[in-house]
């Protein structure tokens, strides 16, 4: 999406730049930016500085010991290692349901099958989760999904929705004569999918991967209410661990946080070019 | 997302290149690429829906027998002070930051698309509270809000704020506003940035040579031209603020007393208070509200969006 990028290059070097703006937008980022310092300086203070509640102040001295700390309490390799399955588990099976229902549903809109399908599956555009929460604790007690696994099914159940209306979209884009001119030679439908379809489907994929991604990552709600077992939680539920527990040093819970936030923040300034055209495209493609 | 508005054009440019390639009937594997999603959601999305609205019109604690009730547990709904007070928090709260997210998003958006330096930079900073967890960023803001904040007003000697806001009944609801707006202007200001960039910059220059002030420029051209994109984010992000539960967890956990109990949060009580038919009916009525909230504001703006 480097559309993004041109206009404002373009615009910039037409006249001269607006430095009372880019004052006014750098005071601005504080807003991102001082909550972050607080974490991180935090974190790196010892318990007797973090108790006196001055957030702006620096570490001194340094103090990374509370990182093995938060490791331990909060059990981190696990916590982390269930947030990254459930969201791996939520990210495949949106793909790869959306992908195939959208291709269904855009080849056939003149069967009134598929059209009424992707009413059907708009519903729940409109449907929030506390609406069905009940029944779904329920259901996944009885079923034996009450833990990660049904975590990833119920997220891919809730991006269902918005990654169909996504896909459909783009398909429409998509020239149909390539699909034709492959079946001509030969290719049946599974085929022209698995090698003409969803490699053209690339940047879609990639937009519905990131929203089914970080939708899952960051979720509290769901697997709080879903996982039955506690030591199968992901890494943001276990973080209330320093809300209930009387006397925990702060230095400890934000080294807890930090660890929380890190990966996605990381992850993210490296390929941040690529994550937000993948955000825009879902907004502008159509 | 512009999608949602542009997609009955769909059958027009559909039609013709499949009945040619299919002569009107439909190969059955299409059906196999269909049938398995629609089975899923219907087995874990539209069959527990139907459970709890079935289980609203009864006297079920969750488990063991029941009876029915017919609308009895709807009709208690609306005399119910803490039910309607989750109702008056939960429309407000979402009212209020909605219209907080999209100015600031907005005028975000209007100036990182102008002649400034850095831009790239400060919008990668801008976006950074998209990819962070709703209940982490409300715990690093707790911490502020109960230390920080009081001990600055206590500096400037501004009394209101002398005491922590989240222990205070009137004012708990603006830490979850400012909160959920931190969170939620990221994505919205994306499709701002978007939508501001796809507009000719032509527009701007002929308008200028007519001597239009900046300001008039926005009214006249840029808000018209972004009118689509301010519904669609005004939809999804009224949706998600219904839905709020996270941020206020990590905040208030609904308090002090019941102050900032949202309607999510009310249901759930639902599992461990024995009311479990009774919360059911509450969100069968909610899964209305937000439908029609929903409804209401794609018909009321339908046609008034220009698009480009």
């Amino acid at each position: 999406m480097t559309t993004v990028e041109t206009p404002l290059r373009r615009r910039k070097g037409l006249h001269r730049t607006n430095r009372l703006l880019t004052v006014l937008l750098a005071l601005a980022t504080l807003t991102v930016l001082v909550p972050l310092y607080v974490t991180v300086s935090m974190a790196f203070k010892t318990s007797e500085q973090s108790a006196d509640g001055n957030a702006f102040s620096l570490p001194a001295p340094l103090n990374p010991a509370s990182f093995a700390e938060a490791w331990q309490l909060t059990r981190f390799p696990v916590a982390f290692g269930v947030s990254v399955g459930a969201a791996a588990l939520a990210v495949l099976l949106t793909l790869l349901l959306s992908s195939l229902a959208a291709y269904a549903i855009a080849r056939n809109w003149s069967h009134r099958f598929f059209r009424w399908s992707m009413i059907y599956l708009l519903v729940a555009l409109f449907l929030p989760f506390p609406v069905v929460a009940l029944p779904q604790i329920q259901l996944t007690a009885l079923t034996g999904l009450d833990n990660p696994v049904g975590v990833g099914i119920l997220h891919a159940m809730f991006q269902l929705s918005f990654s169909v209306l996504l896909y459909t979209a783009y398909l429409r884009s998509i020239p149909i004569e390539l699909e034709e001119s492959a079946r001509i030679d030969g290719a049946s439908t599974p085929q022209i999918f698995w090698r003409i379809v969803l490699p053209l489907l690339g940047p879609m994929n990639a937009t519905v991967g990131i929203f089914a991604f970080l939708a899952s990552w960051n979720d509290f709600m769901m697997p709080s209410l879903i996982t039955s077992d506690p030591a199968l939680q992901t890494l943001p539920v276990v973080q209330n661990i320093f809300q209930s527990q009387f006397g925990t040093d702060y230095n400890v819970a934000f080294a807890s946080y930090l660890m929380a936030m890190a990966p996605t923040i990381v992850v993210y300034l490296l390929a941040q070019r690529w994550v937000i055209s993948g955000v825009t495209q879902g907004a502008v493609k159509h | 997302m512009t999608a949602l508005p542009t997609l009955p054009a769909a059958p027009a440019t559909q039609d013709a290149p499949v009945r040619r390639a299919h002569g009107g009937r439909v190969e059955p594997v299409f059906y196999l690429f269909l049938v398995p999603t629609l089975v899923v959601f219907t087995a874990f999305v539209v069959v527990p829906a139907l459970i709890g609205i079935f289980y609203s019109l009864t006297d079920y604690v969750g488990f063991g027998e029941w009876s029915f009730l017919g609308l009895r547990n709807y009709t208690a709904l609306f005399s119910d002070p803490r039910i309607l007070e989750s109702y008056g928090f939960t429309l407000g709260f979402a009212l209020v930051t909605v219209v907080v997210a999209q100015v600031i998003a907005l005028a975000l958006a209007v100036a990182l698309t102008r002649r400034i330096r850095f831009a790239t930079t400060l919008r990668t900073v801008f976006v950074i509270p998209m990819v962070v967890a709703g209940i982490v960023v409300a715990y690093v803001f707790n911490f502020l809000f109960s230390n920080s904040l009081p001990a600055l007003a206590t500096a400037v000697g501004f009394g209101p704020l002398e005491e922590s806001i989240l222990g205070n009944p009137d004012l708990a609801w603006l830490s979850i506003v400012v909160v959920s707006a931190w969170q939620t202007i990221p994505g919205a200001l994306l499709v701002y940035t978007a939508g501001l960039t796809s507009i000719p910059n032509e527009l701007y220059e002929a308008s200028a040579l007519d001597g239009a002030s900046p300001w008039r420029q926005f009214r006249s051209i840029t808000l018209p031209l972004v009118a689509g994109f301010v519904l669609i984010n005004t939809i999804l992000g009224v949706k998600g603020y219904l839905g709020v539960y996270d941020v206020i967890v990590g905040l208030t956990g609904g308090g002090p007393g019941t102050a900032t109990s949202s309607v999510a949060m009310t249901i759930f009580g639902g599992f461990t208070g024995g009311d479990y038919a009774y919360q059911m009916a509450n969100a069968t009525v909610f899964l209305v509200v937000t439908a029609f909230i929903s409804v209401a504001q794609i018909v009321a703006t339908r046609g008034r969006a220009v698009r480009l």
